[in-house]
């Protein structure tokens, strides 16, 4: 395959995102990233959940599959076990993810399919217009909030590494060569990736001003094998940290798969009709 | 002309089920015919379970039949609970060191001690139901033999010893037969020397039939009385290059299903009232979204939770209904073991062929009980797939184009240029989201004008007794062998009845239907097991003739209909008739 610009990555369709919003930064470190890593977009699909985030599929030149509310994650299953030489993105936002969606991240963990997850994460319900999300901060105040919310937000770092995520990263969507960089080593990872993204919402949720002095980056003398040494970074309060916290090595549910049915195929695989002599 | 109902009764957990299973085995292996039925408790240990097996040497078993021939009582519950059923002159074997029957005239007694035996002579309790075995092989005639070959297959692997303890129970119970009991009727089970057929229940047979069908990836959760079905893919389908997963709930399921279908692969799972109820949402999707999808509802007896081992034909409405907005969707009902074998692989054409989910609705009672049936012979079996689009399409590709049929050519990840992203959200032709009333009705129309083609498929409708019926008997789903059957009883009384069984259940065959009923039929007897007569009532919505009478026999509860029960309401639809 000839290498691919990243802007030919990116389709006609307007993204119907409002101007400013964190996405855009999501869209061209995807697009960015797909080009250095030479993916084949008839080979390429992109599932989301619904939401802001959830629209991008039709914008980066690929299959899409824009599914429901919360279940990106089983749908993406779906397709990487019934053609796993496709490369699998799912994207969504926080309260896909977190909210509707949370059941079934640790499920992804279990089987580990080569499926990256990018949550483009921004605290808000931004579609409903401005709803607090499972990441917005205690006491946020919104119209479904009006005396601020009373549950403090989770930490989607610490639970991506409660349950064990082969690949846990955080980035900021105004920070795109980091970005980019985190997506193109996802790109390579065998198993399930999850990149937090903190894009945020110009027009509900507007953290820009308030989100760069907090945030910094994870220690270049960081080990990402060392999954103690990840939880103190995401449980630090005084700082947001930015990159890689953890990357394990470890089989895949497209290998295991695999290795179900070759084991089938070695003790010699029966025809229908030998099936039914079992039934005689 | 043998046909002998066999009912076995005792305590759950303590071998019932299991005992009536060998028994029905043997049978088969002595190439007699043979239909289940089971009941059994929730729970795994304690309460009643009871398994009904009838017996015929003739071709063509429809129904579980109506009294009980033979009742073997392994306890008191058992003898109380269904010793009313026993027909007049029928045979009560029980377990006297656990209790002792009224004494009465109406049936013939053998009492056996299958407790005492076990204890005193094998020297294990849990063998009284092999010491049962063989007092009923003694009885009946079903060759001991046979017996000792399941039980070979079943407890070989457990060593010599437990074997011989097994086979010793077996003799013991034979022989206390032999000295004990004198025989007072004609009961005999012996093999009848055919070829014998396969045993498999409505689940297995349903599983073999999407195994193929070309089933390539199996979603599903735990549920009774669905769960069969995952063990057997997930022991069979990787044979034949297969994924099968066991999801975190049915939500998840169904959307595995739905990521392989888009993904190209054809995709199944099955569940009941509770699971579906959950995967509604994506059942919508897959109509948005033209995506082939098959999703199995083995029913059972609701709401919520309901009860769970027993059946009930409860979910047709939500099977063609659930799911907000208008989302037209195929709708089957299984009507046999056999047909689970052949109604799924035509379930698989239509999802494949229609770009639709089909909706089959099985129930706990035929997803669980076994029948015999002919080996089925693949190579004569239409295996259909989707329509792919040509070059010539795929260079100016619309995923939702509009055709004459309103089927479009469907692209799959990996082929070059047929991007598209299928969405949820209202969309054009080429699949562009689009909210323009205009577009939405036209697409409406598109998802709707599609499914009529499955009506014009050549098996949607079945129809058997007289050519010109005066009563007709129209069920759906399992129902069919015990109308077959009512209708068969009817006709040697001389009445003029016929019966329409409908495979298809929605899009709903209007025309065939009114067509059958078109000429001289006064009355429709309607049998259903849910409890407001949810076909009588989809029935009535589309019939074309207003003077006849929809006569609707519902009944929840898990039990099905007996062919006496149908045949005392076509007598009375007759009477008033006449």
């Amino acid at each position: 395959m000839p290498k691919i610009a990243p802007a030919q990555y990116k389709t006609k369709v307007e993204p119907v995102w409002c101007p400013g919003c964190g996405d855009f930064g999501v869209l061209n470190a995807l697009c960015n990233a797909l080009s250095a890593k030479e993916v084949d977009p008839k080979n390429l699909v992109f599932a989301s959940g619904i939401g802001c985030s959830g629209r991008l599929p039709p914008y980066v030149k690929s299959y899409g599959f824009h599914t429901v509310h919360g279940r990106v994650l089983p749908i993406a299953t779906g397709v990487k076990v019934a053609n796993p030489d496709l490369t699998v993105v799912a994207v969504g936002g926080d309260g896909d993810a977190f909210a509707i969606g949370g059941g079934h991240i640790p499920h992804m963990s279990r089987r580990n399919p080569t499926v990256l997850y990018i949550v483009m994460d921004n605290g808000t319900y931004g579609l409903t217009k401005g709803q607090a999300s499972p990441t917005g901060p205690l006491g946020m105040k919104t119209g479904a909030s009006p005396y601020g919310t009373i549950e403090p937000p989770l930490n989607p770092i610490a639970m991506a590494l409660g349950y064990d995520i082969s690949f846990v990263a955080r980035a900021y969507s105004g920070k795109n060569k980091e970005l980019e960089a985190l997506i193109l080593r996802a790109l390579s990872h065998r198993g399930f990736s999850f990149i937090d993204v903190i894009s945020p919402c110009i027009t509900y949720y507007n953290t820009y001003k308030d989100l760069p002095p907090q945030l910094a980056s994870v220690p270049a003398d960081h080990d990402v094998k060392d999954r103690v040494k990840a939880f103190e970074l995401a449980l630090k309060t005084d700082k947001i940290y930015l990159g890689l916290f953890y990357e394990v090595e470890r089989p895949t549910f497209e290998e295991r798969i695999r290795a179900n049915v070759d084991q089938a195929e070695a003790s010699g695989i029966p025809r229908l009709d030998e099936i039914f002599l079992e039934f005689a | 002309m043998a046909d002998t109902v066999f009912r076995f009764g005792g305590e759950g957990g303590e071998g019932v089920i299991s005992t009536g299973e060998l028994f029905t085995t043997a049978c088969a292996r002595s190439a007699l015919e043979i239909y289940t039925f089971r009941s059994y408790p929730a729970e795994i240990k304690g309460g009643h379970a009871m398994i009904q097996v009838r017996v015929a040497d003739r071709n063509i078993l429809l129904s579980r039949g109506d009294a009980v021939d033979v009742l073997v009582a392994f306890n008191k519950e058992a003898y109380d609970r269904h010793y009313q059923e026993v027909r007049q002159g029928g045979v009560l074997v029980f377990d006297n060191t656990d209790f002792l029957p009224e004494e009465d005239q109406r049936t013939i007694k053998y009492p056996i001690p299958f407790t005492k035996i076990a204890m005193e002579e094998i020297g294990v309790r849990l063998t009284k139901n092999m010491v049962a075995l063989g007092a009923i092989s003694e009885l009946f005639g079903v060759p001991q033999g046979k017996f000792k070959e399941l039980i070979r297959e079943k407890f070989g692997k457990k060593g010599e010893a437990i074997l011989a303890k097994n086979f010793q129970a077996l003799e013991a119970g034979a022989r206390y037969v032999a000295q004990n009991i004198k025989k007072k009727e004609q009961i005999r089970v012996a093999p009848t020397g055919r070829q014998p057929k396969l045993v498999l229940s409505g689940n297995e047979a349903l599983s073999l039939g999407a195994i193929a069908a070309g089933l390539k990836v199996y979603a599903g959760y735990p549920i009774t009385p669905a769960s069969s079905i995952l063990e057997f893919l997930a022991k069979e389908l990787p044979k034949a290059g297969g994924v099968v997963i066991q999801t975190e709930d049915e939500i998840a399921a169904l959307g595995v299903v739905l990521g392989a279908s888009f993904a190209g692969k054809k995709a199944m799972t099955a569940t009941s009232g509770p699971g579906f109820s959950l995967m509604v949402e994506m059942l919508g999707l897959a109509v948005m979204a033209e995506l082939p999808a098959v999703i199995v509802d083995a029913q059972r007896a609701g709401p919520s939770t309901g009860m769970p081992t027993k059946m009930e034909q409860a979910d047709l409405m939500m099977a063609i209904h659930a799911g907000h907005g208008e989302a037209p969707r195929v709708v089957m009902g299984l009507t046999s073991v056999e047909d689970c074998f052949y109604g799924i692989i035509r379930a698989f054409n239509i999802a494949e062929t229609f770009q639709t989910p089909v909706v089959v609705l099985s129930d706990q009672g035929l997803a669980q009980r076994e029948a015999s049936i002919l080996k089925p012979e693949t190579a004569e079996i239409d295996i259909l797939e989707r329509r792919k689009p040509n070059a010539d399409q795929l260079a100016n590709y619309q995923r939702f184009r509009m055709t004459p049929d309103a089927i479009s050519p469907m692209a799959v990840p990996g082929m070059p240029d047929g991007f598209y992203a299928a969405t949820g959200i209202e969309h054009t032709e080429a699949g562009e989201l689009n909210y323009e009333p205009a577009n939405h009705n036209k697409m409406m129309a598109k998802r709707a004008k599609k499914l009529q083609g499955v009506l014009d498929l050549p098996w949607i409708v079945k129809t058997y007794g007289a050519e010109r019926p005066e009563i007709a008997v129209i069920g759906w789903g399992s129902g069919e062998g015990v109308i077959r059957e009512t209708v068969a009883l009817a006709q040697e009384t001389g009445l003029k009845v016929g019966a329409l069984h409908p495979k298809i259940l929605w899009p709903f065959p209007t025309k065939i239907i009114n067509d059958y009923l078109a000429n001289g039929v006064r009355k429709v007897i309607v049998p259903e097991l849910n409890f407001s007569g949810q076909f009588a009532a989809l029935l009535k919505q589309h019939l074309k003739r207003t003077d006849i009478e929809v006569i609707s026999m519902a009944k929840g509860g898990g039990i099905p209909w007996k062919p006496g029960e149908i045949l005392e309401q076509i007598k009375e639809a007759a009477k008033i008739h006449a």
